[in-house]
């Protein structure tokens, strides 16, 4: 790797900075808040890198933009937030079942409903499990700081292309507006890869391309299927993404992952230097495929493990499908849009530390 | 699938009259009397016509049409329902040189798709639309369309299309031909071998719109659904002639290769 090239940039700029490093050369978007410094930022640098860019009618046509781009063999993109992101449900599911290659980025706010524009880890569930309607799963990364956006979404390319599947970006209004250093040296410009499936010029040379997702007979349909769950079996072997915190020596196991893992990390921190308890945590970078593995190896090191979701309890339910009984798992949540703090993290985790079945954060699904 | 029916080769010593290179082989699955069958002919002619075969990208939309891509011999997507204008643009823009066109029905441009395709035309984006007006929703089983004609029946406008409550016909290519994106916006039928020919020369000069670089083409052509319409193919063509021409006037709304002088 060559020397490192630090610049100081915004969470959504850095974002489009990796999808162009990465070779993306079409990005269709539609104003909604907190991304529009996304669309902005590829309104101009987009057209500059020699790609299409279009401020879509709708989110609906962005994404469909989007369907054709990635058909026609194009690295494409496009981003929103939350409710932008219900909107593009009908293409992703298109998409996915065509097998093509994109990527879509959801700079999270509060839901349901319009909401409102603060930071939120509410979409987790759509995200993770398909989104649309029918069976399918778009690969899901997690950045936790503005060096991810760059990175995570120049690897989100590369997945994509990987297992022609769409790739997803799951960041927040925080991860998005603030401005951190970027070492651009972690995302070197690169063509992307060509397709020979992709529809296009010069026809006359080859077979003709076709991207369907209508099979009529239940039997060619099922055909499709199993060549997908076989596909998303190999991503789920393949891509589990994760980072691990202090937690050789911990007693108790946080899991997180975007914006409310960095207030975490800072608990942790501060447990340990005031030598109250010794925490640490797995934080979780890829949300689909989950990181099941690691969790269910390490979970029985530990007296208890505490989730915390900027939400009313998502990812918890991937813990407990992890891990099971083995440890007592406990949930604290962020609501109405609010950040955790610190303090109020250490209160959670020595309480627990106390009493690994503290009844007041004690997570179960059974009632 | 076994099923599947194929066009047998030709035996005659001197041919006169063959299936169109940009076709494939396979046998149309629409109802007998259909209009689709004549329409997809004179794409398939044109495309020949003008040697794009080798760059021709279709759109199939959702509808009779969403299978086109059996029977059309290129690069194909099948888009969601509507967005064919959305997803043809996505095309475009990655290939210039490509021929792009969509091929949609009354019901997928003109009630789920508005947006797209007000948008596409709007743009100017260089793709050529073929529109088919049949004035019902043929595959889900005949309900009523935007471009349902006033009073007509429908299985969801069992009473007949009341204005009051359900509004009138809209007429696509006329509030397309306002948008200065547009080069060409026209309306022909399949009801007879004259209109035929004529919806044939309109297309043409959709096609150039988009291979000269003018900007965006649309022909609208009227077809029949006889099946849903209750009606022989014979008695469904005369429909057309008799009562949706009226609603929907054919002729040439914008057509930017006009010779200005001449008015």
């Amino acid at each position: 790797m060559s020397e490192s090239q630090r610049e100081l940039m915004k969470g959504n700029h850095a974002m489009c900075l990796g999808a162009i490093r990465s070779g993306a050369r079409a990005y269709y978007g539609y104003p909604i808040t907190p991304q529009n410094e996304a669309t902005e930022y590829m309104s101009f640098h987009m057209p500059k890198a020699g790609g299409s860019f279009i401020q879509a009618e709708s989110e609906i046509a962005a994404i469909n933009m989007v369907f054709g781009a990635a058909a026609a063999g194009v690295r494409a993109m496009t981003s929103s937030s939350s409710p932008g992101i219900s909107l593009k449900q009908e293409g992703i599911s298109y998409i996915a079942m065509a097998e093509l290659p994109c990527v879509i980025a959801n700079v999270v706010r509060c839901g349901p409903g319009l909401g409102n524009i603060a930071p939120h880890q509410g979409d987790y569930f759509q995200a993770t499990r398909g989104g649309g309607h029918g069976d399918y799963r778009t690969i899901t990364l997690a950045p936790a700081s503005v060096q991810e956006m760059a990175q995570l979404t120049y690897k989100a390319f590369d997945l994509a292309d990987e297992y022609r599947n769409p790739s997803l970006i799951l960041s927040d209004g925080v991860i998005g507006q603030m401005m951190e250093p970027v070492d651009l040296a972690t995302i070197p410009a690169k063509d992307a890869p060509k397709k020979d499936w992709a529809v296009g010029l010069g026809q006359d040379k080859r077979e003709r391309n076709v991207h369907t997702t209508i099979y009529l007979e239940p039997e060619d349909m099922a055909q499709m299927h199993l060549k997908l769950i076989d596909k998303y079996d190999r991503i789920r072997r393949e891509v589990q993404y994760y980072e691990e915190f202090r937690t050789e020596d911990a007693d108790i196991l946080i899991v997180s992952y975007g914006n409310s893992s960095r207030v975490a990390r800072t608990a942790i921190r501060h447990l340990r230097e005031e030598g109250k308890v010794k925490a640490g945590m797995l934080r979780t970078i890829s949300l689909w495929p989950y990181p099941y593995r690691i969790l269910n190896e390490i979970a029985s090191n530990y007296k208890a493990i505490l989730v915390l979701e900027m939400n009313w309890g998502q990812m918890v339910e991937d813990v407990r499908l992890a891990i099971g009984d083995k440890t007592p798992i406990h949930f604290a949540g962020k609501h109405g849009g609010l950040l955790f703090t610190p303090a109020e993290i250490e209160e959670f985790v020595c309480a627990i530390d106390k009493d690994p079945n503290n009844p007041k954060t004690a997570w179960t699904p059974i009632r | 699938m076994s099923d599947v029916k194929t066009i047998a080769e030709p035996v005659q010593e001197k041919l006169v009259f063959d299936r169109p290179k940009s076709l494939t082989k396979r046998g149309f699955t629409y109802c007998p009397g259909c209009g689709h069958g004549v329409i997809h002919r004179l794409v398939a002619e044109l495309i020949d016509e003008f040697g794009v075969q080798d760059r021709a990208i279709g759109m199939a939309s959702v509808g009779c049409s969403v299978f086109s891509y059996w029977f059309f011999d290129c690069d194909f997507i099948s888009c969601a329902h509507g967005r064919a204008p959305a997803t043809a643009t996505g095309v475009k823009r990655a290939h210039p040189d490509a021929f792009v066109f969509s091929y949609q029905g009354d019901g997928d441009l003109a009630s789920i798709g508005m947006a797209e395709i007000m948008h596409a035309a709007n743009r100017g984006e260089q793709i050529t639309v073929i529109f088919v007006n049949n004035a019902i929703y043929g595959m889900t089983g005949g309900q009523m369309a935007p471009t349902t004609l006033e009073n007509m029946v429908t299985t969801t406008s069992p009473l007949g299309r009341d204005p009051i409550l359900a509004g009138g016909p809209i007429r696509m290519v006329e509030i397309l031909a306002n948008l200065d994106g547009v080069a060409f916006a026209a309306r022909g039928s399949s009801s007879s071998p004259r209109n035929i020919l004529k919806a044939k020369a309109y297309m043409k000069k959709a096609f150039r719109s988009q291979i000269e670089k003018k900007g965006f083409g649309i022909v609208e052509i009227l077809s029949n659904c006889n099946t849903n319409w209750r009606k022989t193919p014979q008695e469904a063509n005369k429909f057309i002639d008799e009562e949706m021409v009226k609603a929907f006037p054919l002729g040439v709304y914008k057509d930017v290769f006009a010779d200005k002088s001449k008015k």
